[in-house]
């Protein structure tokens, strides 16, 4: 049996009557020590896919396994990384990470733990910041102190949502060999997310689409055959790697695209005339907004023409 | 080292100034006359006669000034001596207002019942003026004797600061990001854990603004109750001062109050500054 089980996960959101199904029969198998990229559309569901690995959210139906145990909240054995590096901007680099080790090896000693803490901050390379905030870092060293905090919890998977996301180009593109790298030098099981079909080549053994949602699920997967070292230049004239690249576009273009719909929603829009504020507004919480129906107006657009 | 522009120095100095010079030019002056029958009359003149102008509040009034801390009587003290009694109340009252409030906005911030059950009762009890709930201060701690009036104007300042506290606290609250939280629960932080690493973390700028607003209506609100209650204090001395007829030391009680509130203002928007920017 595998090390981390997805068995026909679904997962919508919203009341009843209204309601959006992101994932349906979502399957997924991932063995122990594998590094594994999933890689789809934005807003497909494939950071909910994430937050049911971490246990942040439960599915509707279907159950997620790791070794064997279902997942029943989160918990610190699932390192997560963060789409928006999610640091704690009144803690210094070093106590970021220590308040991670603090909470999930609360028998160690005072050396252990700090031991733990340098250690992760130095294979992050990032040993010379470790007394800034993270408000004095860039966003490529913000994110190696996430995965430094993930990593000093001696996770059983790691998680990378996005984890490069918000960076610039030039720097993303260091940043992938400087991760994928320690990925692989911890010989942890990892689950990549990422929404660049590159970067999945790039850093994972293996990369599975996820269709366009609603109602997203994945497609097959496709095994990445290339040397691991994967120089990024070298790459660029691998033909295999322009083969796979052109499949798993091509799975997303083609069967995993978002089906033609049509949407329609109802739009507000902007009054010139001076807000009235004799209107009395929502007494008790309630949003803050009077109510101009006249403005009202629904539009109907359509989706992948 | 900030380079001082001259101009943010320069041009308060002038604002200053031209105050001054407007004030002294509207108001009042003692004029001496005699009259025909021999006997000396003193006269106001001038376009606004009761109002005292600069140079002659500083003639009446520096007795209170130079000797800022001498106890000659009872009502006849320094004015930084009258100013130290009410900061004193202020300060207790205040305490009172913060450590109330906090938990108060806590708890509204946290739980969306509790805020649906108490907002609408906190927005109606928010603008009471001060001199409304004085007199119900007055009645509770009616029967605890010598401390009675201080009680009462611990339970208005209290009652009247606690506000901005409540309510900047609650929307800080609230405004925690979700990462924060998912940081918390990832890590399996318990829930006291949760508040003190996360919550009041992330949650100490929203509370600083409301600690600083609560200050300026705390210091407010202490006039108001010592011209009521009569502790002594600048309020008080105010009030006096209004009974005696002696205009000047009004002024120069306005002037005080003015630069107290203001310092304080000053002082915590430092603490507030500095909690934002880690933020």
């Amino acid at each position: 049996m595998s090390f981390l089980v997805l068995d026909r996960v679904s997962k919508g959101f919203g009341p009843p009557e209204a309601r959006r199904e992101v994932l349906r029969g979502v399957d997924l198998s991932v063995e122990q020590g594998e590094i594994v990229a999933i890689v789809g559309y934005s807003g497909a569901g494939k950071s909910t896919l994430l937050h049911l690995v971490s246990g942040l959210l439960g599915p509707d139906t279907g159950s997620v396994r790791l070794d064997g145990r279902t997942i029943e909240g989160p918990g610190p054995d699932r390192g997560v990384v963060f789409q928006n590096y999610s640091l704690l901007p009144w803690l210094t680099v070093a106590e970021n990470i220590r308040l991670a080790v603090d909470s999930v090896f609360p028998g160690w000693t005072e050396a252990q733990r700090a031991e733990q803490v340098d250690r992760h901050i130095h294979l992050v390379n990032l040993t010379p910041a470790r007394d800034r905030r993270p408000g004095e870092l860039s966003g490529g060293m913000r994110q190696r102190v996430s995965v430094a905090r993930a990593l000093a919890m001696d996770p059983r998977i790691l998680l990378l949502d996005e984890p490069l996301g918000a960076l610039d180009a030039l720097t993303r593109g260091t940043l992938q060999d400087e991760i994928s790298r320690i990925c692989r030098a911890s010989g942890k099981t990892v689950v990549l997310i990422t929404n660049d079909p590159d970067e999945g080549i790039l850093m994972a053994d293996r990369i599975i689409p996820l269709s366009a949602g609603p109602g997203a699920t994945l497609g097959p997967s496709f095994p990445v055959v290339l040397d691991p070292t994967r120089d990024r230049r070298a790459l660029n004239h691998d033909p295999r790697f322009k083969a796979l690249r052109a499949e798993v576009v091509a799975w997303l273009m083609g069967p995993g695209a978002r089906p033609a719909v049509s949407v329609s929603r109802k739009l507000i829009l902007p009054d010139l005339e001076p807000e009235d504020l004799e209107i009395p507004r929502s007494l008790i919480g309630g949003r803050r907004r009077p109510r101009r129906r006249s403005e009202e107006r629904r539009e109907t657009v359509d989706l992948n023409p | 080292m900030k380079k001082i522009h001259w101009e943010s120095v320069l041009m308060p100095l002038v604002g200053i100034a031209l105050t001054l010079l407007a004030w002294q030019m509207i108001s009042g002056r003692t004029v001496t006359r005699s009259l025909a029958d021999g006997t000396v009359e003193e006269v106001r003149l001038g376009w606004v006669q009761d109002l005292p102008g600069p140079v002659q509040t500083w003639e009446k009034t520096r007795k209170y000034v130079v000797e800022p801390f001498a106890k000659r009587e009872e009502l006849d003290q320094g004015i930084l001596r009258f100013t130290w009694y009410s900061l004193v109340i202020v300060a207790k009252g205040y305490a009172i207002a913060l450590i109330l409030g906090t938990p108060m906005g806590f708890l509204l911030g946290l739980s969306a019942t509790f805020s649906k059950m108490f907002d609408p009762i906190i927005q109606v009890l928010r603008p009471v003026s001060p001199l409304a709930w004085m007199p119900l201060g007055v009645v509770l701690f009616a029967n605890a004797g010598k401390s009675a009036n201080e009680l009462a104007a611990l339970f208005t300042i209290a009652v009247c600061a606690m506000w901005p506290t409540v309510l900047n606290t609650a929307v800080g609250v609230r405004a925690i990001p979700q990462d924060y939280l998912n940081v918390a629960r990832v890590l399996k932080l318990s829930r006291t854990q949760t508040l003190f690493r996360i919550m009041i973390p992330a949650t100490l700028p929203y509370m600083f603004t409301g600690y600083r607003l609560s200050l300026g209506i705390a210091w407010l609100v202490i006039v108001a109750v010592e011209m009521l209650t009569g502790r002594i204090g600048i309020g008080n001395f105010l009030w006096n001062e209004y009974n005696n007829g002696l205009y000047t030391s009004i002024v120069l009680c306005i002037v005080t109050i003015g630069l107290v509130g203001f310092s304080l203002d000053r002082a915590m928007s430092l603490l507030e500054r500095r909690f934002k920017g880690i933020l």
